[in-house]
């Protein structure tokens, strides 16, 4: 008999729009700003217009008398409610206010909060408060801000050190006991030392949807709902019911639509714990919505960080050493995962290489800025730009091809897992089966004489390449304060519909669609038919959240198994709805049947409809079709690349051109691989901006000069050429899903192979490096014999 | 990046608007594509108490040729000018300059008016008004008034506009010969350096050149002695050079920010006076 049923398209691995889409582009979608509760108060903040400073006084009576204003709260009445902000991290840190009390340590830091009837009232009243300071001198320059000079930011903390110096790689012990032997053998041993400072430039999130909060404590109820723009609800929930003496059952936490984190959305901030703080105290919701000109100084910034490079190598090209200083200029104070960023730098120095002897060194430091978090790829990008522009550098010194360096250093496939000289274990890779693609791509010989040819006729035309690996998935829980799991749960409705959540938050990296697809699959049912939920602690009962890459790997994982729980307990029902062995039962085309039989068996809804009244109830089940699961892998994953860049710079106006970006990437299995490209597009354009024209500057009173989108450019889609991607796959064995995550890899790849190009270009001029962006007068001044 | 309270009128005629601008005495702004207005608002550096709105004036946009001249209505936005079928034959250079104007939001937005009175010192309009020699035609209460756009544009976001006087258009003769090219700010999209030039050629002979300079100091500015050395010149290539060479000099102000130093920019004039005077040359 032949069946009308049309057969269901196996989904993981397709490249299915995503399901998010429509509501978005339509405006359909509700973010926080959207949402409204009766009775519902607003915020503002004034903010402390120098970067360093004593309170001497704050007259907030005129702003206190003005029609709608409800209350008026100073630093020292805030702290009255709101203990010093917590952080994650295990490194000794100064109290935070989060209004601050007696000391402004940058501008934009909160000194008092207007409570109001509306934004607009609440605003003009914040404009109303008088602050007076004593001003002391601000601490902008990041090494002059190592001796003590010119001020002291914390107290406690020395020459402003916030991680006074850690040691790290070769020859160093757990209890940081530092042999030396190897790593001076190395650069004994060298024939040939590249040695340079480089600068991983500052940069500002800039997320399109700026941060946002809604609380809303009952006091009839003595619950806290909390709205928030963020990517990790489940830590808002812990964090705000330690902050309030509420236990986690009676703080609920919403991540409603979020319009992109980047990694500034993890840290829990100052704003949601007076929010929070403000509706408990008054029992009125409150709510506060960052304006631009605040997310450019409030939202934590990422990236700057200092490196003193020195590679040691043979003359044929082997890597002997590295030696890798890093200084961090971290802003004011110690948010949720600022001291922990940078210790990802130092973990993946060891990048795609063997590299004999590895000595990384860490120091972080307060500067009168804006604090530092993560931002998408959180430490990686840095070690990537570092050693690969140490790398791109040896090449040049040895006029050897940066394809032919890197293949002789390259990790090699039987040496995985591979355990790092910085105590990382990559759990898979095939580096030169990338590179390899990358370059046939690229048309890599053709590349080079297409630029010898630009150059013969004057044309400044470089070309780049490089290779990354990234740490991501985090991870098992030794890795993460929050514990490094993920959990999901999948419920077969009455009708065979299925709901699942998930503890990761997705906020644009597209869950909705690619964990349908997996359930879709895994249960042979039309994509339609399944809902994931998230992003809501009443309704996803456990979870981290999204970031370093590992909602799909870690959160799809958990997905996966809860599944496979329901899965295994429906084929119970139908195995005794159909008199059959649940083991021979095949679940496709929106049909649970017996393998070879399609016409005999059930549909889905019929064998859920009677999991739900099983009559009679199969011996030793019970009803319902109901699991959850946790998953925890047993290490990180380690995704890589290889990006090769052709790239041109006007020689009378040093104004750069990118003309060709050629990826190819290895995440290991895809999902979904229309996604996947959007998430690397999107990587690579935040990467791009950040080589090319993206830089948070500030002036030597440590005021913000990027304070506006007038001023700070973030990358529109002008400025790129057409992405030509590509991939290898190598799974990773860390989860039965063998995918790795690839939310940040993009940022990683593009800015040393988009620098390598501009070096490139500009070589008839001698230059070695050039730091990032790549200013137009920057590279004008070198073209034109200026100092660079 | 919330504005202080204020009130919203709309105008529907010049007459109105002007009426309305001296009921307010100094409180009314008037309103237009409010790309340059509005964000000052909201940074609270400008604080009007009442905004008239002219965007919507019937007549009030629109681009004509009317006596052998090109007539552009100050409401008119960038799109529409860069999209000018009758600029792009007659006068491209007016609808290149605006097409180089910030991204397509600000050029479905901004306005001609709005551009010139603002008058900020990277704008790109004020260089190619200058350089198509064009006649500003203001009214006030008293009726209308024309001034040179050389006398137009006047120190830092000042210009030969009394506070009851609104841009009704300008009007310029189209020159084909003419070109702009800019240094773009990265961010903004405003001009570090623009320059518009205008040739008048003869039997392959310059017979008068016009050059407008934005970007550069504390308002556009005509470059004379650009001007001077391209007249009765040969139009080649060689005269382009010579003459570009000499643009800038003897500018005392030099503009200096983040974006690009007093020499980068310096650096820049002859440059971007070469490549405008190129397209000039490639159109006539
Ligand atoms: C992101 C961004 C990028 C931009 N990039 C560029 C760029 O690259 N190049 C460039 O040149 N400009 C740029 N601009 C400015 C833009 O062109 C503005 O639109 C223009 O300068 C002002 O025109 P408007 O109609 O928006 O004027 P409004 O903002 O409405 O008004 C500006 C001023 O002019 C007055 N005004 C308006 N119309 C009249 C009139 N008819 N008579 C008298 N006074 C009047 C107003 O009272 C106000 O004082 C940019 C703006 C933005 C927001």
């Amino acid at each position: 008999m032949a069946t009308t049923t049309p057969v269901l398209p196996k989904l993981v691995g397709q490249r299915v729009k995503r399901r998010e889409d429509p509501r978005l582009i339509q405006g359909l979608a509700s973010y926080v700003d959207d949402i409204k509760v009766a009775g519902m108060q607003y915020l503002a903040f004034k903010r402390s217009d120098v970067a360093h400073g004593r309170i001497t006084r704050i007259d907030t009576t005129a702003a206190a008398a003005m029609d709608g204003v409800e209350a008026v709260f100073t630093g020292a009445q805030i702290a009255e409610i709101v203990p010093p902000m917590p952080i994650g991290t295990p490194f000794p840190s100064p109290a935070h206010h989060a209004v601050a009390v007696d000391v402004v340590r940058y501008a934009g830091e909160p000194v008092a909060v207007v409570v109001a009837r509306d934004r607009y009232v609440a605003r003009d009243a914040a404009d109303a408060i008088v602050v007076s300071y004593e001003r002391l001198p601000a601490v902008v320059d990041l090494e002059q801000a190592m001796t003590g000079k010119p001020a002291v930011i914390h107290k406690d903390f020395a020459n402003n050190l916030a991680v006074a110096l850690v040691p790290g790689g070769t020859g160093v012990g757990a209890d940081y006991s530092v042999d030396d032997t190897a790593i001076n053998k190395a650069f004994a041993a060298a024939e040939v030392v590249i040695s340079q400072r480089m600068v991983n430039q500052r940069l500002a999130p800039t997320a399109i949807e700026g941060r946002g909060v809604l609380a809303h404590y009952e006091p009839g109820r003595g619950t806290m709902t909390i709205w928030s723009s963020t990517q990790n609800p489940h830590i808002l929930r812990t964090m705000i019911a330690a902050m309030n003496g509420l236990g986690q059952d009676q703080v609920r936490a919403i991540a409603p639509e979020v319009g992109g984190g980047f990694g500034a959305k993890i840290n829990i901030y100052g704003e949601e714990y007076v929010a929070a703080a403000i509706s408990k105290k008054l029992g009125v919701p409150i709510k506060w919505v960052e304006d631009r000109s605040e997310a450019f100084v409030a939202t934590t910034h990422g990236r700057d960080i200092l490196g003193y490079i020195d590679l040691a190598a043979k003359r044929d090209g082997t890597v002997l050493g590295l030696k890798l200083r890093l200084i961090a200029d971290i802003g004011a104070y110690n948010m949720l995962l600022t001291a922990a960023i940078p210790t990802l730098t130092m973990l993946m120095a060891n990048a795609t290489y063997n590299i004999p002897a590895i000595r990384v060194t860490l120091t972080e430091v307060f500067t009168n800025k804006t604090p530092t978090d993560a931002y998408r790829g959180a430490g990686r990008p840095e070690a990537t730009y570092f050693v690969e522009r140490a790398m791109d550098m040896l090449a040049r010194e040895l006029n050897m091809d940066p394809a032919d360096l890197r293949r002789k250093n390259f990790i090699q496939p039987y040496q995985f897992p591979f355990a790092t000289q910085m105590g990382a274990v990559y759990d898979s890779g095939d580096y030169e089966k990338c590179m390899d693609l990358a370059l046939k791509n690229a048309k890599w010989k053709e590349l080079k004489a297409e630029r010898d040819a630009a150059k013969a006729k004057g044309r400044l035309v470089g070309i780049g390449m490089a290779m990354y690996v990234e740490v991501c998935g985090l991870g098992p829980s030794s890795s993460l304060p929050t514990g490094g799991w993920e959990h999901s749960g999948v419920t077969i409705e009455r009708d065979g519909r299925i709901t699942a959540t998930t503890g990761a938050s997705p906020h644009g990296q597209g869950n909705e669609t690619t964990f349908g697809q997996m359930l879709a699959d895994q249960f042979g049912v039309p994509l339609e038919h399944v809902t994931i939920l998230h992003g809501d602690t009443s309704i996803v009962k456990q979870g981290i959240g999204t970031f370093g890459s590992r909602s799909q790997a870690v959160g799809g994982t958990a997905l996966h198994l809860a599944g496979g729980k329901v899965k295994a307990k429906m084929a119970k029902f139908a195995a005794a709805l159909l008199e059959a062995n649940e083991d021979d039962l095949v679940f496709e085309n929106g049909r649970v049947f017996v393998k070879g039989a399609p016409a005999s068996g059930k549909s889905f809804a019929e064998v859920a409809a009677y999991a739900y009244v099983p009559v009679p109830l199969p011996p030793g089940l019970e009803p319902g079709l109901s699991d959850e699961a946790f998953f925890e892998p047993a290490n990180n994953t380690y995704p890589f690349g290889c990006h090769i860049s052709m790239l041109e710079i006007d020689r009378e106006t040093g104004e750069p051109k990118l003309l060709k970006l050629i990826a190819v990437d290895d995440a290991g299995n895809l999902i979904n691989p229309l996604i996947v490209e959007g998430q690397i597009h999107g990587g690579l354009a935040q990467g791009i901006g950040q080589a090319m024209i993206e830089e948070v500057v500030y002036n030597s009173d440590g005021q913000l000069v990027t304070g506006s989108f007038m001023d700070y450019a973030i990358p529109r889609a002008i400025d790129f050429p057409r992405f030509e991607l590509d991939f290898t796959c190598t799974p990773t064995p860390v989860n039965p899903l063998g995918a790795k995550g690839v939310g940040e890899a993009g940022t990683l790849g593009s800015t040393p192979c988009i620098v390598a190009a501009a070096v490139d270009a500009l070589s008839e001029f001698g230059v070695k490096h050039i730091d990032m962006m790549l200013r137009p007068e920057k590279l004008w001044r070198i073209i034109h014999g200026g100092k660079s | 990046m919330i504005s202080t309270a204020f009130e919203y009128q709309r105008a529907n005629s010049l007459d109105e608007a002007i009426k309305k601008l001296q009921e307010t005495g100094g409180r009314g702004k008037l309103l237009a594509g409010g790309h340059s207005l509005v964000p000052l608002m909201k940074l609270r550096m400008s604080e009007p108490g009442i905004l008239i709105d002219i965007a919507r004036i019937p007549g009030l946009a629109g681009i004509r040729e009317k006596d052998g001249k090109i007539e552009i209505f100050a409401a008119t936005v960038h799109h529409d000018v860069a999209s000018s079928a009758l600029l792009a034959e007659k006068c491209p250079v007016v609808a290149e300059t605006a097409g180089e104007i910030g991204d397509p939001q600000v050029r479905n937005r901004g306005t001609l008016g709005g551009s010139l009175a603002h008058s900020d010192p990277s704008a790109d309009y004020p260089a190619v008004m200058l350089a198509v020699d064009a006649e500003i035609h203001l009214k006030g209460p008293k009726g209308w008034r024309i001034v040179k756009a050389s006398d137009f544009f006047q120190d830092l976001f000042t210009v030969d506009l009394a506070a009851d006087e609104i841009i009704g258009g300008v009007q310029f003769a189209a020159v084909k010969s003419a070109g702009y090219a800019k240094l773009h700010q990265r961010a903004s999209g405003y001009a570090i350096v623009g320059v518009a030039a205008a040739l008048d050629v003869k039997g392959g002979v310059i017979t008068s050149a016009r050059l407008g300079l934005t970007g550069a100091g504390s308002h556009a500015t005509r470059m004379t002695n650009v001007e001077k050395a391209l007249a009765g010149q040969p139009l080649s290539a060689k005269t382009i050079e010579a003459a570009a060479k000499i643009a800038g000099e003897g500018i005392k102000h030099v503009n200096a920010d983040i974006h690009a130093s007093e020499e980068y920019r310096r650096a820049m004039i002859p440059v971007f006076t070469k490549r405008a005077l190129e397209k000039a040359m490639a159109r006539s």
